[in-house]
C-alpha cells in the first residue's frame, strides 16, 4: 500500500507545481488590476464575513440602538460623535457596522444566486447541447424568450409572484431567499448558452467517442468527461455574473422590494439614505454607496482579467 | 556567387522559461534554377528557416545569428518597407493551404492585377494582359473566364495553381514553397510538383521546397538538406542522399517510411526518435491479465460479418421528420472479418470508412443492415445490459492523438476507466497493477500514470490511447487511421507496436486507413470504398499486383513510388 500512498503524495505536489507553474498564476502576477482588485475583493468579503467580531456594533440588535443617537454625521465634522466613526442613519444605528453586515449580505445573495444560477444554467446547457435535436430547440426558445427580459424585471416578476403566493409576515422571514432564487432564475441563461455551445463542440471530440466505445452510459460521459472540459468559460461568467447579482440585489432593495430595512443590505440602506439626501444627511447613502461600487468593481476587474487569461487568443 | 546563401543561422523564440532555440547552424546555398528541398519532422525547424528568409518570423522569435544574402546582399536587416518590396519582387512565397491563402471576397484577378500593380508599376489594362498570361503558365484552361471568377469557383488544385501564379506574378528569382502540396489529393499533388519543376528551370529561379514527404522531395528536388531538432544534419544531392544516407538520423527516417512495392515484417527499428521503452518483456502476454478471457467466441468462424450495413445522416435539421433532408453514407456495405485477421478499409475521405467502425463500435445506429458479431446480431440488443459484453469485446483507437484523451484526467484514470466500469478487477490495487502492466506493454512505463495528456507528444498519446483500448481485453479492436496524424518515424513504432500486439494477443482488427503503403504494410484483406460503396475486396498481395477495380488501379497509380537504392 505504501506504493500507492506514495503516488499520491506525489501527485499531490505535482498539483501543487503545476499550479505554479501555471499560466494562470503567472498571468495573474503580471496583472496589476488583478492584483488590486483580488486585494479589495479580499479584504472586503473578509470583513464581510468577519463582521460580527469586527463591527464595533451589532446594527442588527435593538438593545445597542439609541434613537437619540440617530442621523449623526461621520466622525470628523463638527457634529460628529467619536464613537460613530461613518455617522448613523436614521434609526441611530451605527453605519459602519450597518454596511459591513450589509455587505455580508449583499455577498451572500450573490454568491447563492451565482450558484444556483450555475448549476441550473449549467445542467441545462449540458442536456441541452449533448442531447440536441427537440430537447435543445425546447429549451433555447425559453431561454430566448427569457432573454428578451431585462434581468431586472424577471427578478422582479419571481418576486412579485412570492409576494402574491405568501402571506405578509411569511414573506418577510423569508424574503432572504425569495431574492435568491428571483436573481438566481434571472441568470441561468448565460450560462446554459455558452455551456450547450461548448458541448456542442466538445462531443464530437474523439476522447467522448472512446468513452461510448467503453459503453459508459450517457451521464457519466456528460459529468466526468465532458463538465471539467466545459467550466472554464463558466467560472468567467460566474465571476462577472457575482458584480451583477449583487447590483442586481442592491437594485431590488432600493426598489423597496428586495430585503427589509430591518435587515439591510447596501440598496435597503442606499434607498433609507435616498429618503433623507435632501435634508443633508449625505452620508447616510453615500458611504454604503462607494461601499457598492467597490465591492462591484473589485469582482468585474477579476472577472475580466480571468477572461483574458483563459482566452487562447490573447495570451 | 550564389543566388541566396544563409551562414550560421540561428533564430530562437523567447518563451518565459528561456530561450527556445528553433534552428541553429543553419548554412545552405541555392543556386539560380535549383530546387533545394528541406525535410525533416514536425518541429525540426523547416518553416522557421523559410520564415526567417523573408522576415516573417512569428512574434516573438527573432535571429540571433547569422546572417542571410540574396545576390550577395543581406537582406536579414532591411527595415519593413524594404523588406515588404522584396517579397513579391524578389522573393515569392507559396504557403500550404490554397483555401485560406486567397481571399475568399476578391475575384481571382483583383488579387492578381493588385500584386503586379504594386510590384511591376504597371498601368491596370497592362497588369490585366499580364495577369491572363501568369495563369496560362501555371496551365489553368480559359485564363480569360477563369480570371473573373471568385477562388471557391476553383477546386484545391486549381487553387494551388493560383496561388503559384500570384507568387510568380512580380517574377521572384527565389521561391520559397513551404509544404505546397500537402493539402491536395495525391493525383494533383503530381502535377502541381511537376508545374513547379518546370518553371523553376524556364525561369531560372531558385527555390526552397520544405516537405515532410520523402515521396516530394525525391520527385522534385535537386539537393536535399535533412534537419532534426533545428540542426542540419546532412545535405547532399538527392539521389545521394536518399540513397545512401551518411547520417544515423536520416538513415532512420527513410527506414520509416512504408514500402509501397513489398510488404516487411516489420519497420527496422528506428533510432533517433523519440525514447519509447521497448514495449516490455517484463509481461509475458501469455499467462497475463491481458493474455486470459480467450473463450469469447469460436476461433474458426468469422469474428464479424456486416450485412447490407446502410447508413443515413440528417443534412439539413428540421423540428419536423418531413422537412429533414438525408445524405446516404454507408451504402448497402457486406463484408466479414476472421478472427486472428486484420482486414484493411481504404478509400479517400468521405468514402465512409470512418461511419462504418463507428456503426460497428456503436458510436452511430445504423439506418439498415445487421452487424454480426461472434455470432450475435448486435442490432437487435436492445438494452445496455444486453449489448455491453459484446462492447468490452471490442475497442477502439482513434485517429487524433491531441483529442481522444480527455485532457483533464492523468493517465491513470483514463486508463483504468474501462476496467472500472467493467468491473475487470477485483480491488483498486490490482487495477492500478493492470494499469502500470498496460504502460509498460505500450512502452511508457509506470512514470507515465501519473501524468496528464498533454505533458506527452503525438507519439505518446497514441500509445496512452492503445493502452485504454486494450484494457477491456477485447478480441477485436478498430484502428481508425491510428497514425494519419503522425510523423513517419512515429507512425512505424506505432505500427510496430500494433503488429507486435496483433501477434502476441491473437488480436482481430479493422484497420482503417488512406494510406496504401500502410495498408500494404499491415493488412492481410483489404477493402476498397469509394462514395459509401464497397468496390472490391481481396488479398492484399492481390490488390496490389492484380487489382480487378478500375478505381483501384486509379488509387495505386498515384501511390507516390520514390525509387532509391534498396535498404
Amino acid at each position: 500500500m505504501s506504493s500507492v500512498k506514495l503516488t499520491r503524495m506525489q501527485s499531490l505536489k505535482r498539483n501543487l507545481a503545476n499550479i505554479k507553474n501555471g499560466d494562470l498564476w503567472y498571468s495573474f502576477w503580471r496583472s496589476p488590476s488583478a492584483i488590486f482588485a483580488m486585494v479589495i475583493a479580499l479584504v472586503s468579503i473578509l470583513s464581510a464575513v468577519f463582521a460580527p467580531i469586527i463591527s464595533p456594533y451589532n446594527p442588527f440588535d435593538l438593545a445597542q440602538v439609541d434613537l437619540m443617537d440617530a442621523s449623526l454625521p461621520p466622525s470628523w465634522m463638527a457634529e460628529g460623535s467619536e464613537n460613530y466613526f461613518l455617522g448613523t442613519d436614521d434609526q441611530g444605528r451605527d453605519l459602519f457596522s450597518t454596511i459591513l453586515h450589509g455587505a455580508r449580505l449583499s455577498l451572500l445573495v450573490g454568491f447563492a444566486s451565482v450558484i444556483i444560477s450555475l448549476v441550473l444554467g449549467v445542467g441545462l446547457g449540458l442536456i441541452s447541447g449533448y442531447v440536441g435535436g427537440r430537447t435543445d430547440v425546447i429549451i433555447m426558445r425559453i431561454a430566448d424568450v427569457q432573454l428578451s427580459f431585462p434581468a431586472i424585471l424577471i427578478a422582479l416578476l419571481v418576486d412579485g409572484i412570492f409576494r402574491v403566493a405568501l402571506p405578509k409576515d411569511l414573506h418577510d422571514l423569508l424574503a432572504l431567499y425569495v431574492i435568491i432564487v428571483a436573481i438566481a432564475i434571472s441568470g441561468w441563461v448565460q450560462y446554459a448558452r455558452t455551456v450547450r455551445s461548448s458541448v456542442m463542440a466538445e462531443k464530437v471530440k474523439e476522447y467522448v467517442q472512446a468513452g461510448q466505445v467503453i459503453g459508459l452510459p450517457s451521464f457519466i460521459i456528460i459529468l466526468r468527461h465532458i463538465l471539467p472540459n466545459v467550466m472554464g468559460p463558466v467560472l468567467v461568467i460566474g465571476t462577472i455574473h457575482l458584480a451583477l447579482a449583487i447590483i442586481i440585489e442592491a437594485t431590488l432593495s432600493f426598489l423597496g422590494v428586495g430585503l427589509p430595512p430591518t435587515t439591510p443590505s447596501l440598496g435597503t440602506l442606499i434607498r433609507i439614505g435616498n429618503e433623507y439626501l435632501f435634508s443633508g444627511e449625505w452620508w447616510i447613502s453615500l458611504f454604503p454607496g462607494i461601499a457598492l461600487v467597490v465591492l462591484a468593481l473589485s469582482v468585474n476587474l477579476l472577472g475580466d482579467w480571468l477572461r483574458d487569461a483563459l482566452n487562447p487568443k490573447l495570451r | 556567387m550564389s543566388l541566396l546563401s544563409i551562414k550560421n543561422l540561428k533564430v530562437e523564440f523567447p518563451t518565459r522559461h528561456g530561450n527556445f532555440v528553433a534552428a541553429e547552424n543553419v548554412d545552405l546555398e541555392i543556386e539560380a534554377g535549383e530546387i533545394l528541398g528541406i525535410v525533416g519532422e514536425s518541429g525540426a525547424g523547416k518553416s522557421t528557416i523559410g520564415n526567417a528568409i523573408i522576415g516573417l518570423l512569428e512574434r516573438p522569435g527573432r535571429m540571433a545569428e547569422g546572417e542571410i544574402k540574396l545576390h550577395g546582399n543581406r537582406i536579414d536587416q532591411l527595415d519593413e518597407e524594404m523588406m515588404r518590396a522584396l517579397r513579391g519582387n524578389s522573393i515569392g512565397m507559396i504557403f500550404q493551404d490554397p483555401l485560406t491563402s486567397l481571399n475568399p471576397v476578391e475575384t481571382i484577378e483583383a488579387q492578381l492585377v493588385e500584386t503586379i500593380m504594386l510590384h511591376l508599376k504597371m498601368d491596370e489594362a497592362q497588369a490585366q494582359k499580364h495577369a491572363v498570361e501568369q495563369l496560362r503558365q501555371v496551365d489553368i484552361p480559359d485564363p480569360e473566364i477563369r480570371i473573373k471568377q471568385y477562388p471557391h469557383q476553383f477546386s484545391g488544385g486549381m487553387r494551388q495553381r493560383v496561388v503559384i501564379a500570384l507568387a510568380l506574378c512580380a517574377d521572384p528569382d527565389f521561391i520559397i514553397a513551404d509544404e505546397p502540396t500537402t493539402a491536395l489529393d495525391v493525383s494533383v499533388q503530381a502535377q502541381i510538383l511537376e508545374l513547379m519543376k518546370g518553371l523553376c528551370k524556364k525561369r531560372n529561379a531558385g527555390m526552397i521546397l520544405i516537405t515532410h514527404d520523402m515521396g516530394v522531395i525525391a520527385e522534385t528536388a535537386d539537393r536535399v538538406a535533412v534537419m532534426y531538432n533545428g540542426h542540419i544534419v546532412e545535405i547532399g544531392e538527392t539521389a545521394q542522399i536518399l540513397g545512401a544516407p551518411n547520417h544515423e538520423y536520416t538513415k532512420s527516417l527513410i527506414s520509416a517510411v512504408p514500402r509501397p512495392d513489398k510488404r516487411t515484417d516489420r519497420f527496422p527499428l528506428v533510432t533517433y526518435i523519440e525514447a519509447a521503452e521497448e514495449t516490455a518483456d517484463l509481461v509475458d502476454l501469455s499467462t497475463h491479465w491481458l493474455g486470459r478471457s480467450r473463450d469469447f467466441g469460436t476461433s474458426d468462424s468469422d469474428m464479424l460479418n456486416l450485412k447490407k450495413l446502410h447508413m443515413k445522416f440528417i443534412t439539413r435539421h428540421a423540428f419536423f421528420e418531413r422537412n429533414r433532408l438525408y445524405l446516404d453514407a454507408v451504402k448497402d456495405v457486406s463484408f466479414s472479418i476472421k478472427s486472428g485477421e486484420v482486414f484493411g478499409l481504404v478509400g479517400e475521405s468521405g468514402s465512409g470508412k470512418s461511419t462504418i467502425a463507428r456503426m460497428i463500435t456503436g458510436i452511430y445506429q445504423p439506418t439498415g443492415g445487421e452487424i454480426h458479431f461472434a455470432g450475435t446480431d448486435l442490432t437487435q440488443l436492445k438494452t445496455a445490459n444486453d449489448v455491453a459484453p459484446y462492447r468490452r469485446q471490442m475497442q477502439m483507437v482513434f485517429q487524433d492523438p491531441f483529442s481522444s484523451l480527455n485532457g483533464r484526467m492523468r493517465v491513470k484514470d483514463i486508463v483504468a476507466e474501462p476496467i472500472k466500469f467493467h468491473r475487470l478487477a477485483e480491488t483498486n490495487s490490482e487495477c492500478d497493477e493492470i494499469v502500470f502492466d498496460l504502460l509498460n506493454v505500450v512502452g511508457l512505463g509506470d512514470k507515465a500514470a501519473i501524468k496528464y495528456p498533454h505533458e506527452f507528444s503525438g507519439g505518446q498519446r497514441q500509445r496512452i490511447s492503445i493502452a485504454r483500448a486494450l484494457a477491456t481485453r477485447p478480441r477485436f479492436l478498430v484502428c481508425d487511421e491510428p497514425t494519419s496524424a503522425l510523423d513517419v518515424s512515429i507512425q512505424a513504432q506505432i505500427l510496430n507496436l500494433l503488429k507486435d500486439l496483433q501477434e502476441e494477443l491473437n488480436l482481430t482488427i479493422l484497420f482503417i486507413s488512406h494510406d496504401l503503403p500502410v495498408i500494404r504494410q499491415m493488412c492481410d484483406r483489404v477493402g476498397v470504398m469509394r462514395h459509401g460503396q464497397l468496390l472490391e475486396i481481396s488479398k492484399t498481395e492481390d490488390l496490389f499486383e492484380n487489382p480487378s477495380h478500375e478505381y483501384t488501379r486509379e488509387l495505386l497509380s498515384l501511390m507516390p513510388r520514390f525509387e532509391f537504392a534498396s535498404h
